[in-house]
């Protein structure tokens, strides 16, 4: 709702809320209004899923670059500049022919931030914290992926602790693009595992 | 009991509803809700986990019918008071004053 309807209807207890602390903070002075704006800029325009393309577009085609990420994520995403609050850990997954990774948090909504930015409603709620752990197939088939039967899911739960970030197979037939191109069939569900790169001629 | 943060394996919570191009915030509030936590995190009176059982302190059943900000809220608002940085009587009475003006 944009500040121009502001009277279509009466603001909700936690609008109110949020005003009333927001408020209190500043005339404090223990928050700064221009870097708040800030704040919102940087995880709404700045640090999103196109980081983590980057990543696994790099990895995808550098395997030196590869063997650095399986070994030390946290240090390997550095090196394309992404690191900070909440990916102060990093681990990173491969799936292959024969594992599929997926990631959750059940008991809060960890997620790599400098990777993939903030997380979506549907990873923050109960049914996918549920779930995930005890029926990924069926959370995976909600999302369109068919996995074959033989395909071990592994199920990373993350902790305030510990970020994962999921590197997808990489579609047939990619071997001659460039990274930019690459990154384009990175998805944000590819990374968490809640879905597969895109084919070629699909790019996002 | 087990709080109702801890939901690995629950069952009977439906369908999760992803949504198609979903945008980082739904609302304006959740914006100031995201930036006033991170900021006030800043300040080094908790950490993470601090925070995080700020949030998992809410009664279970409110726990499970709020937001994502609106449990951040809730948790920021709780370390706060505790902290000393604001008081509750400040908060109800900034929430007054906001609300009156409003609804004039």
């Amino acid at each position: 709702m944009s500040s121009k309807h502001k009277h279509a209807h009466p603001p909700s207890e936690i609008e109110i809320k949020v005003k009333a602390l927001e408020s209190l903070l500043v005339d404090k002075g223990l928050v700064d209004s221009q870097a708040l704006d800030e704040l919102i800029d940087i995880y709404e325009h700045r640090v999103g899923p196109q980081n983590g393309a980057k990543v696994v577009a790099r990895a995808w085609s550098d395997s030196n670059y590869r063997t650095r990420l399986l070994d030390n994520a946290t240090d390997a995403i550095s090196e394309l500049g992404f690191q900070g609050r909440q990916g102060e850990d990093m681990v990173a997954v491969e799936n292959t022919p024969t594992v599929h990774n997926m990631v959750v948090c059940t008991l809060c909504s960890c997620y790599p931030w400098p990777v993939l930015g903030l997380p979506p409603v549907w990873y923050k709620s109960a049914p996918y914290r549920a779930r995930a752990v005890s029926e990924p197939r069926s959370v995976l088939a909600e999302f369109g992926v068919q996995l074959d039967d033989d395909v071990e899911i592994r199920v990373w739960d993350s902790t305030a602790e510990v970020r994962y970030l999921v590197i997808p197979m990489r579609p047939a037939g990619a071997e001659q693009l460039n990274e930019d191109e690459l990154a384009q069939l990175v998805t944000r569900d590819s990374m968490i595992g809640t879905g597969l790169a895109l084919t070629l001629g699909k790019s996002a | 009991m087990k709080g109702a943060h801890d939901l690995g394996g629950r069952t009977g919570l439906g369908p999760i509803a992803p949504e198609h191009n979903e945008p980082v915030f739904h609302h304006e509030w959740e914006k100031r809700a995201f930036a006033i936590t991170v900021a006030c995190g800043f300040l080094g009176q908790w950490n993470l986990d601090m925070a995080r059982h700020a949030r998992e302190c809410m009664p279970n059943a409110e726990y499970l019918a709020s937001s994502y900000y609106e449990k951040w809220i809730y948790g920021l608002s709780a370390l706060l008071v505790k902290k000393g940085l604001l008081t509750e009587e400040e908060i109800s009475e900034r929430i007054e004053e906001i609300s009156t003006s409003v609804h004039k």
